[in-house]
């Protein structure tokens, strides 16, 4: 475990201490805030409905650009025979690589809740809603960020990595808008599968554990795929 | 040498086993049926021609990868079965150096003293010591990025040895650096190696000669010699030459004379000049013949303008093994 916890302060030390958290940050919170603030002004509608519908696109594009560095760059550079040569197990790094990574988001994720407490202060807010949101976007971005990890470990290219876990999330999040083209008999499947569903209970005020498992077999999945992935250099790499 | 002799003798206990390993990727042995044992204490140097399998052998050492086939013990530890206990016993350093370029150095010290689990209370300490012998308190808050190659060796040597590890490996720790710091990194390495087992590999002789006890030499994936420096020049020639130039006689009574001493196994002429005869002398394996050469002179009445005793040196060794596997192939 102390391999765990030196791997995740490092990397949490490499965002907070690079630009590279804070550039994310800020541009997630200047779209997350376009879109809250013209929900607020132009239709005069005092609600996190705004930032929340919205929040999942934009996560499409941050969670690869948080992740797309992690394991991608230690290849690039040959510091992986270093680290994996160090007294921790391979998914020591993959798990606190991938927890830096999450603290990032939950950072980001606070900064907005400005947009729940404006809102307080101009009428009643519906503190369930907001909670299982927020909960919902936590679930949301923890999956997003582990198909990054598991892009970023299978290869030594940063924009590779990015551009593959960009089009995992975009797929997964079109899977929901697609449903009303797909034929029937295909239908109960992609609506599993879709993060759009599990998202959207969420975000109506209910905690479905069947919507809470989705999210965390994709996390488990992407990270046991993290691990093989770094197995592969047993073969010669 | 700076080892102290006890350490290496053949009663200290094994601290790495090596048996039958092989290494394959795909259809290439790297390493191909090789086995070794290294003493308590020795420094070892592998020696070969690049792409021989010295790093794929440091890679299985190292736990980064595992053996195709046969076994590799640490300490009695098999790498395979306790990879984790191996790793905490071992310092390593890649021979390409990678480092965290985004970090500083007392930060990525820092970080490894906290990886390697030295405990809270003992890592200001740690890293000081360690910093004050790899002389890096000149960098210490410089970033990574920036250091020279020099300095990068020495935060590499640092990093492999912070925890004290018993076996150090170094995979070609001077490749890269220019003669002052490759005399540096020899010292360091001597320094920092006198109380463990190293091992490194290289493919420059003068380094094996320069720092290790014991040399295995690798070629295409096989081990072809195992040996002191010494044993080896001992046993892969006739072990020295002696040239003489010799005043107040003639090449042919020269020769005769010389070629009579007890000892000399031949007698060439390298030429004449100014009524001077310039001989070299081949001589068996640890005959001395310096003060019979002399004695001889003194007798006949000759004078004797240069003596050099030349030890055949490893590099000739070394291109002798590896051209004469290639011939076989």
């Amino acid at each position: 475990m102390t391999g765990l916890a030196a791997v995740y302060r490092r990397e949490v030390a490499g965002y907070f201490g690079q630009p590279v958290a804070y550039i994310v940050i800020t541009a997630y919170l200047l779209m997350c805030g376009w879109f809250f603030t013209s929900g607020l002004f132009l239709i005069g509608q005092a609600d996190v409905r705004g930032y929340l519908d919205v929040a999942p696109t934009i996560l499409v594009f941050f969670a690869p650009a948080l992740t797309m560095r992690l394991l991608a760059e230690e290849w690039r550079n040959g510091t992986m025979e270093l680290l994996l040569t160090l007294p921790v197990r391979d998914a020591e790094v993959v798990v606190g690589k991938y927890l830096a990574a999450f603290t990032v988001l939950v950072v980001a994720q606070v900064l907005t809740l400005a947009y729940p407490i404006t809102v307080g202060l101009l009428g009643p807010v519906d503190i369930g809603q907001v909670v299982t949101g927020y909960f919902g976007l936590l679930l949301l971005g923890a999956a997003f960020l582990a198909v990054g990890v598991l892009a970023s470990a299978l290869t030594s290219s940063q924009v590779v990595a990015f551009i593959v876990s960009f089009f995992v999330c975009f797929g997964l999040f079109l899977l929901g808008k697609s449903l009303p083209f797909l034929p029937t008999p295909l239908l109960p499947l992609f609506d599993y599968l879709a993060v759009d569903t599990h998202f959207a209970n969420l975000t109506k005020g209910v905690i479905d554990s069947r919507d809470v498992l989705y999210f965390l077999t994709i996390v488990l999945i992407c990270l046991a795929g993290t691990v093989h992935a770094l197995q592969g250099r047993k073969w010669g790499r | 040498m700076a080892t102290p002799a006890p350490a290496s003798t053949p009663s200290a206990p094994p601290a790495i086993e090596v048996e039958g390993l092989t290494k394959r990727y795909g259809d290439v042995r790297a390493v191909d049926d090789v086995s070794f044992t290294i003493r308590k204490g020795e420094v070892v140097g592998l020696l070969g021609p690049n792409g021989a399998g010295k790093t794929t052998t440091m890679k299985v050492l190292t736990c980064y990868m595992p053996p195709t086939s046969g076994t590799v013990r640490l300490d009695g530890l098999d790498v395979v079965d306790a990879p984790l206990e191996v790793r905490r016993r071992i310092g390593y350093l890649p021979e390409s150096v990678p480092l965290y370029d985004e970090m500083g150095v007392d930060e990525y010290l820092r970080f490894i003293a906290r990886v390697r689990g030295i405990p809270p209370a003992r890592r200001r300490e740690a890293i000081g010591d360690i910093v004050r012998r790899c002389g890096l308190k000149e960098v210490l808050w410089r970033g990574v990025g920036e250091l020279s190659k020099g300095y990068r060796q020495r935060l590499g040597l640092a990093q492999a040895v912070i925890h004290d590890p018993d076996v150090v490996i170094l995979d070609e720790p001077t490749t890269g650096l220019d003669p002052n710091q490759i005399v540096e990194i020899r010292r360091l390495i001597r320094e920092l190696g006198s109380a463990k087992t190293v091992i490194l590999s290289t493919h420059i002789l003068q380094e094996v000669e320069a720092v290790c006890d014991r040399v295995l030499i690798i070629h295409q994936g096989r081990i072809i010699a195992d040996g002191t420096p010494d044993q080896l020049h001992r046993e892969f020639r006739g072990a020295q030459e002696l040239d003489l130039v010799v005043r107040g006689t003639d090449a042919d009574a020269a020769r005769g004379a010389l070629g009579g001493l007890a000892g000399v196994e031949a007698v060439s002429l390298a030429g004449t000049e100014n009524g001077a005869v310039a001989l070299s002398l081949s001589c068996g394996r640890e005959a001395d013949l310096r003060e019979a050469v002399f004695r001889l002179c003194v007798e006949r009445g000759w004078v004797l303008l240069e003596m050099q005793r030349k030890v055949v040196s490893l590099e000739a060794i070394f291109r002798q093994l590896t051209a004469g596997e290639e011939a076989e192939k």
